[in-house]
């Protein structure tokens, strides 16, 4: 995915990354600004302990006060005690909060996602999704909880830190603070540098996943053609990649480590020659000398950290980034936004056929006369995917049909003639590109899509089943089945073997639980479809899977089933084929011909090609 | 999980990272602690957590499979005892030598880091005094001596990061590379119990975690260890008295750590189910994305994925506040020490029985002693977590393969000339069950002619598939031998079978690349022209030339739009390029239409002429181009015959194949 890498942005559009957060922190805000609040107090209380020192030093040590070095003593403890109170105090404070943003960030992401159009979902692998819902939330948490609060704070407590040195002792301050500002330069630069090669090594590491999941995923091909040797070579070839990537990232990391730890002694070395000189002419107290070096100590982590702070703001902004990606892709809107949505939808395509206003209207009509049934009617309907360019040409153009209420049509055509997707479009699970499709008179576009889909039910050529019980994963097709209606709907796709089930109804399937065989699960999405009694009828080569046997007994039962349904049913068996009261042949991206199967068998050449496989004169020869 | 971060020492940093602590201060390495009880018990509270689906089976055959504790289902292979260090050891051994160069490399480098508050103390009590009475001599010293530190403990932290990097990044090669070759090498019984979630999670998020370990914790494990042994060596040699009390302050620090790794064991077994489970949710909801939409599950969704989402926003907030006590109690135990000292020190300063710089030195080592307590929070973090990935990656190496390469492999005779190119086939007295049990082959002799190809029908779960599996070498027969003109498949190379024996499956997996690469895959030295004419043989030809860049087209990319039906049609033109002796079809055309069905057929008559062929098939269009039928139930083979023969007779294949004719008309 083009998705993942985004150069290193400036520091200005960071910031206006991370302020989108502000919705989420809002409701934390209180506890957030207090934890702030807190921790500036608890680190300049750290700086105040070496002034204690001096005082004790300089005062009650030098004069052999020994009450004093009490009182000191006692300051030091209570200074202690208030600092690890109050740093705890900051993150009891923000410890729920942040992990309830986590959440609701991520429960927004969830909600979103799930209501974004199928062709969002197309794509964008389920992975990448699923990193912006997790690794990216956890580096937005870290970041509220960590840099947002410790930039601030290590700020004040420098610009402290720094003004204490100074008062104390600005020759010996100076000495201290020269290579503050060359340092923050250098680790900025530095984090630049490494933020880019650890994005190379993670997008390696993305390969590296690829190639592990395909050769999982692919083993019986691997093994089968004997291949191991070669995926080993391919995977050991991208491993020593990444290797190297890590160690030019460990190059990095050594060189901006052995700067952070050279340059700050050499200043504090020189501060102490310098300060020794001091103390030996009498110009400074041995206790400011200790209490220099120990703040000088104590500003050490505040300057050191401010390079990876800024560095995980940046990683944090990149996340938001991310997650804002996603969250902004527009959802699927019902009826009232629809209608200008609509107009969007048919620019620079043909005149939408019928404009916003008539297509309420039309809606209104339709539901006047819901009583009376006009089935399910595809008028001139167009579509090609959005993501294909306008000049290539549509997988589907200027579809007619009509099937009528009650009526079964099966849907044949060869492979990659667009039945799958004809069948999608019935649903809404994409947007037509142009023309329209009526379910009982009402335009689907002008429809719900809760009530669109509540009406429309279907089973997938590739059945998926969900991590749930076999009976929850039936009555996702009607909620409030009872277990009367979810025997009948197994009986009806056959799903006998349900009853051998280590729990029956009760066992848990899905990748979290049994796996099941293709025509196991074919069927039990086959019961799925039909346990609401739907009044329309979408099924995509629902017996594919099974055998022969198997298949004849569903077909029997399936029959029942259809005889009050309006059904559209994808075929490419004959035996599929004689469900359906009549036939549409999809070809080329048209209907070429609608008619009995025997009809068509007999009229049409390319039919009968395509249910036997023999030309029409070789068979009748 | 990867933070690409730089990882300064922060103090009060261990939100970022949190986690449970090891054996306190100066523990050993992983290595003892892994296999010890409490790295054990952790480790299995933790592998459960991953996968929380309980005790379901999952065998590919439901029947007959029991759920009684099957290892598999709980994501939890056995590892020998010790296995975890024994793997760690194994991964560190050959790369000894680098080990102790970057050890003594950060022993230098905290020798020389620690330095500084010596030299204040020297400069306070000797450098002073001497400049009064006009000798430059030992503040020369202390300023050489600091530079010499400061530049000799950057100099040496440069070289040892760069030393540790060494190290990690060959064992973690080494060990992405085992882990890889090993499932590669695991049979397919194996892979089809051990989801390839698990599987995948194994070789990224497992090794991710070990590599947080070795490049991020273990270094600051050294660094913390070696930090405490040097400063309190240095304050015992300052002072026996204030050395003797800082020693004395590990106790507590020690108990403490112990309670908090503890509790925090349990908050994050408790996280990290949690969070698997919430992961489960969201990629089970987008990959099913289509039913979802369909069927209106968005509602119900939201609310069960709200409930395992608060569920971790509970348990993430309980190890965050987790992690604040043990700041807040480490924080006090150190504050009080500090003071502590510094009260006692004073006051001897007082009465002259300690230097001042001594004074001064001991309270900026204090300072340094006490600062990497937090720290030891963000090691411990990676350390929990990389005991129970090893602890994982251990089980899954520790699976052999069932079907084992030859010890002493036999060669294939050359082709026999005159039966042509097809090899016969004989199961010999073959019997075939699961490992857990569960009869799927009774024994049954059958031979299969060169030359000859064989329908096999019957009802799903008879035993076709198997039957088709032990032919390919993808199981071994319980009992019995499969041979191969005459050689036992067992003393095959495994390139000789493969060139022998392909197998077509109904799932048919393109891999990223491009069509011709895909196709290429059943014999990677194969021209273009090659892989052109494979295509066109099997009627491919057209879709691939429709697609956006023809043969070139990457199947992962936009538009390449492959659909199930087109997928099998390249799965075959692999097949036909491969040129084997057998050619196994296991359901391999369910997805096709029937034009596509009868290309498939006609290569399978010119293409493969004269090949052992074993088709397995739900349609009964295919038989018509078999020489010999098989009927299967229930693991037997009730029926066999010419197609002619049984149709004409009164068998089951009979009804099924007059029902099927009468379809037609």
């Amino acid at each position: 995915m083009s998705t993942t890498a985004e150069a290193t942005q400036p520091d200005r559009s960071a910031v206006r990354s991370l302020l989108r957060l502000w919705p989420y922190v809002r409701p934390v805000r209180t506890r957030l600004f207090t934890a702030a609040f807190v921790a500036i107090v608890a680190s300049c209380l750290s700086l105040v302990i070496p002034l204690v020192l001096k005082w004790m030093v300089d005062g009650p040590v030098a004069d052999r006060d020994v009450g004093g070095v009490w009182l000191g003593a006692l300051y030091l403890l209570l200074l202690g005690v208030a600092e690890a109170v109050l740093f705890g105090f900051r993150r009891w404070l923000v410890a729920r909060p942040l992990a309830g943003v986590e959440a609701a960030m991520r429960a927004d992401l969830f909600r979103h996602l799930q209501r974004l159009p199928v062709a969002f979902h197309d794509r964008w692998a389920s992975g990448q999704l699923l990193s912006r819902g997790t690794t990216d939330l956890m580096l937005v948490r870290m970041f509220l909880a960590f840099p947002l609060t410790f930039l601030l704070v290590n700020g004040v407590t420098i610009l402290v830190g720094a003004g204490i040195l100074l008062a104390q002792q600005w020759t010996l301050g100076l000495v201290l603070l020269a290579p503050v500002v060359p340092l923050v330069f250098l680790i900025a630069r530095f984090e630049a540098r490494y933020s880019s090669v650890a994005r190379t090594a993670q997008d390696q590491v993305g390969d590296l996943t690829t190639v592990v999941e395909e050769s999982v995923l692919g083993i019986r091909i691997i093994k089968g053609f004997g291949r191991h040797r070669s995926q080993a070579a391919t995977f050991r070839a991208l491993s020593e990649r990444l290797r190297g990537t890590e160690l030019v990232k460990a190059r990095l990391l050594a060189g901006i480590f052995g700067v952070i730890m050279t340059v700050p002694e050499l200043a504090i070395g020189a501060a102490l020659v310098l300060g020794t000189m001091q103390v030996a002419d009498g110009t400074l107290s041995a206790g400011t000398l200790v209490a220099f070096l120990s703040t000088a100590l104590a500003l050490r982590w505040p300057v050191d950290a401010m390079g990876f702070l800024l560095a995980m703001s940046q990683e944090a902004a990149t996340a938001t980034d991310r997650y804002f990606e996603v969250l902004d892709a527009e959802d699927e809107r019902d009826v009232r936004r629809e209608t200008v949505r609509g107009t969007e939808r048919h620019e620079g395509g043909p005149v939408p056929a019928a404009p916003p206003p008539t297509t309420i209207a039309a809606a209104a009509e339709g539901s006047e006369r819901a009583g009376e049934r006009h089935g399910l009617r595809f008028e001139a309907v167009r579509f090609r995917y959005p993501d294909a360019s306008e000049d290539t040409e549509p997988v589907l153009k200027d579809i007619d049909l009509h099937i009528r209420p009650g009526e079964t049509m099966a849907l044949v055509g060869g492979t990659g003639s667009g039945k799958t997707t004809l069948t999608a479009l019935v649903p809404r699970l994409y947007e037509l590109t142009a023309g329209r499709i009526t379910l009982d008179g009402r335009d689907i576009a002008a429809m719900p899509r809760e009530e669109l889909r509540t009406l429309v039910s279907m089973a997938f050529e590739e059945p998926t089943l969900f991590s749930a019980s076999v009976g929850e994963n039936v009555r996702m097709g009607a909620e409030h089945a009872d277990d009367e209606q979810v025997r009948r709907a197994l009986d009806v796709a056959q799903a006998g073997f349900v009853d051998t089930l280590p729990q029956g109804f009760g066992t848990q399937v899905g990748e979290q639980g049994l796996s099941l065989s293709g025509g196991q699960r074919q069927r039990l999405a086959l019961a799925r479809a039909v346990v609401g009694k739907p009044r329309f009828l979408v099924l995509d080569d629902p017996l594919s899977a099974l055998d022969v046997h198997t298949e004849a007994l569903v077909e029997a039962a399936l029959r029942r089933v259809l005889q009050d349904t309006t059904a559209l049913v994808v075929a490419h068996r004959p035996s599929t084929v004689l469900l359906a009261d009549r036939v549409a042949l999809l070809s080329d991206g048209r209907v070429a011909a609608v008619g009995t199967h025997h009809e068509l068998l007999r009229d049409n050449a390319e039919y009968a090609w395509l249910m036997s496989g023999a030309h029409a004169e070789e068979r009748h020869r | 999980m990867t933070s690409s971060t730089a990882t300064t020492p922060q103090p009060d940093a261990g939100d970022a990272t949190s986690g449970a602590v090891p054996g306190g201060p100066g523990a050993p390495g992983p290595d003892a602690e892994g296999t010890g009880p409490g790295g054990r018990d952790t480790g299995g509270t933790d592998s459960r957590g991953a996968d929380p689906d309980g005790p379901a089976p999952s065998g590919a055959e439901p029947k007959g499979t029991d759920a009684g504790g099957d290892p598999f289902d709980r994501d939890a292979l056995p590892a020998p005892d010790g296995a975890t260090g024994a793997l760690l050891r194994s991964l560190l051994a050959p790369l000894r030598a680098r080990v102790v160069v970057a050890a003594v490399l950060l022993l230098l480098q905290q020798a020389a880091a620690q330095a500084g508050p010596l030299l204040v103390a020297f400069a306070i009590d000797s450098g002073v005094p001497a400049l009064r009475d006009g000798d430059h001599g030992p503040l020369v010293v202390v300023g050489a001596g600091y530079a010499v530190c400061a530049l000799g403990s950057g100099a040496f932290q440069y070289a040892f990061i760069r030393a540790s990097a060494q190290v990690n990044q060959a064992a973690l090669l080494d060990l992405r590379g085992r882990i890889f070759r090993h499932a590669q090498s695991l049979s397919l019984d194996f892979h089809e119990r051990y989801t390839s979630g698990r599987l995948i999670s194994r070789s990224t998020t497992d090794v991710e975690s070990l590599r947080e370990l070795l490049s991020e914790g273990l270094q600051e494990l050294l660094a913390v260890v070696l930090s405490f042994v040097y400063i309190s060596a240095m304050l015992l040699w300052l002072d026996l008295g204030i050395g003797g009390l800082a020693v004395l302050s590990f106790v507590p620090l020690y108990l403490l750590v112990r309670l908090y790794r503890r509790r925090a064991a349990v908050v994050f077994a408790e996280r990290s189910t949690a969070i698997a489970s919430v992961i489960v949710k969201f990629a089970e909801t987008m990959n099913g994305i289509r039913p979802v939409r369909a069927f209106r599950r968005e509602r119900a969704n939201d609310e069960r994925f709200g409930a395992l989402n608060d569920r971790h926003a509970r348990s993430n907030g309980d190890s965050l506040l987790e992690m604040a006590r043990y700041v807040v109690g480490s924080r006090l135990v150190a504050n009080t020490a500090v003071a502590g000292i510094v009260l006692w020190g004073a006051y001897r300063v007082t009465e002259g029985t300690l230097a001042l710089g001594v004074l001064a030195a001991a309270v900026l080592y204090l300072r340094r002693l006490y600062d990497p307590i937090d720290r030891l929070g963000m090691f411990l973090n990676s350390y929990e977590s990389a005991a129970a990935s090893l602890q994982k990656i251990a089980g899954l190496l520790a699976q052999t393969p069932s079907v084992p390469e030859p010890a002493r492999p036999v060669g294939l005779p050359e082709r026999s000339g005159a039966s042509g190119p097809g090899r016969e086939v004989v199961f010999e007295e073959v019997r075939f069950a699961y490992r857990t049990g569960g009869e799927v082959l009774p024994r049954f002799d059958l031979t299969i002619p060169a030359g000859q190809t064989v329908a096999v029908v019957g009802s799903t779960g008879a035993g076709k598939s198997t039957l088709a599996k032990l032919l390919a070498r993808f199981y071994d027969p319980t009992e019995g031998r499969v041979l191969l003109d005459g050689t036992d498949l067992r003393d095959l190379p495994v390139p000789e079978l493969r060139r022998g024996v392909v197998m077509v499956t109904q799932e048919a997996f393109l891999f990223s690349g491009t069509v011709a690469e895909n196709i290429a895959i059943g014999r990677p030295d194969a021209t273009r022209e090659e892989i052109e004419r494979a295509a066109k043989a099997i009627g491919a030809h057209d879709f691939i030339s429709g697609l956006p860049e023809g043969y070139d087209t990457d199947v992962r990319k936009r538009g390449g739009r492959i659909s199930a039906g087109q997928r099998q049609l390249v799965a075959f033109a692999r097949a036909l390029l491969a040129d084997p002796a057998v050619l196994i079809l296991d359901e391999a055309t369910s997805s096709l239409d029937i034009p596509g069905e009868r290309a498939v057929q006609r290569a399978m008559d010119t293409v493969l002429r004269g090949r052992t062929a074993i088709v397995i098939a739900h349609r009964l269009s295919t038989v018509e181009i078999a020489d010999r039928v098989l009927v299967m139930e229930h693991g037997r083979i009730v029926e066999d015959g010419t197609p002619a023969a049984l149709i004409d007779g009164t068998g089951r294949f009979a009804g099924l194949h007059r029902a099927w004719r009468e379809s037609l008309v």
